[in-house]
């Protein structure tokens, strides 16, 4: 599948919150950022899904991939640095809601 | 000194060897033996990964310190910038270039393995692979870097970044301060491993 053919469902700037759940397999997003909100920061592209392509599937259809920032505070309930510190990772877009 | 087994040319070291060691040793003889590749295939590779080193990242990071157009292009389209230099960083997995600047700081981690920018800098050192490093940086990023001897004022943001999928970070860490008569090479040798993780800031000139 061509990538033109797989559209990105969120913009830079929008909030999003990462989903819950722990599904067996090779998951691509961090168990700690699952449940938190954070906002669309970059789109990194559309990628074949990992989670399949680790069993020899052919991981299709691509998935948009984006980078995600968190406000470091909105992530650890006691972090202790300042409230500007954030953390940014890549999720794919099947693991992302609109909020 | 004597041997208790044989090995090839391409293993190092006089020790046991471990269970992964004796699980790729196995591997591989039955693949070159199934003709999948050949033991010159295992050296060249071997020797190809020794090419990429740190060293390589610094010419990358001093030139952008240097020329305020090829750092546009590193920071837009990291991958074709850093070929433009010669080097190879293969179709995939792209990097990214992160900017340092006085008011954010970048720290790269992979919590889930140890994703690195490999194709440009080689394999990643055995601190950026512990549990210690990815579990606490995510957490506690501000002693961490402490521990590595890096103040970052409270004033600057801090900003981790993990590396979770298809994309690799390389820290463009800032220019220091005292270097404006220095070459590019002179910069280039400013460049550590460490700092273009962010762990560290380059080192100071002299």
């Amino acid at each position: 599948m061509a990538d033109a053919e797989v559209a990105y469902g969120f913009a830079p700037g929008q909030r999003v919150r990462v989903k819950t759940g722990d599904p067996p397999g090779h998951i691509r997003t961090p168990t700690y950022l699952r449940g938190k909100e954070g906002v669309i920061e970059d789109r990194q592209g559309i990628y074949r899904n990992p989670e399949e392509l680790a069993f020899g599937k052919p991981g299709l259809p691509k998935k948009p991939l984006y980078l995600v920032r968190f406000r470091q505070q909105d992530v650890w309930r006691d972090y202790s640095g300042p409230g500007t510190d954030t953390l940014s990772a890549d999720i794919y877009e099947h693991w992302l809601e609109a909020i | 000194m004597a041997h208790d087994h044989e090995h090839t040319p391409t293993e190092d070291g006089d020790h046991p060897p471990t269970e992964y060691e004796l699980l790729e040793r196995a591997l591989r003889e039955l693949l070159i033996e199934k003709g999948v590749f050949t033991a010159e295939d295992v050296r060249r590779t071997i020797d190809d990964w020794d090419t990429r080193t740190p060293a390589n990242g610094g010419k990358v990071v001093a030139r952008a310190w240097t020329d305020p157009e090829y750092k546009a292009r590193l920071l837009s389209d990291s991958k074709a910038a850093i070929e433009e230099l010669g080097f190879d960083v293969g179709p995939a997995p792209q990097i990214v270039v992160l900017e340092n600047t006085p008011r954010r700081h970048h720290v790269v981690v992979c919590t889930l393995c140890s994703c690195y920018p490999r194709t440009l800098l080689g394999l990643p050192p055995d601190w950026y692979k512990s549990k210690e490093y990815r579990s606490r940086v995510v957490v506690e990023p501000r002693a961490v870097l402490k521990e590595f001897g890096t103040e970052v004022p409270d004033d600057v943001e801090i900003k981790v970044v993990d590396s979770t999928a298809d994309l690799r970070y390389l820290v463009l860490p800032e220019r220091p301060a005292g270097t404006e008569g220095l070459s590019e090479d002179e910069l280039a040798a400013l460049v550590t491993r460490d700092c273009m993780v962010g762990v560290t800031n380059a080192n100071p000139p002299g």
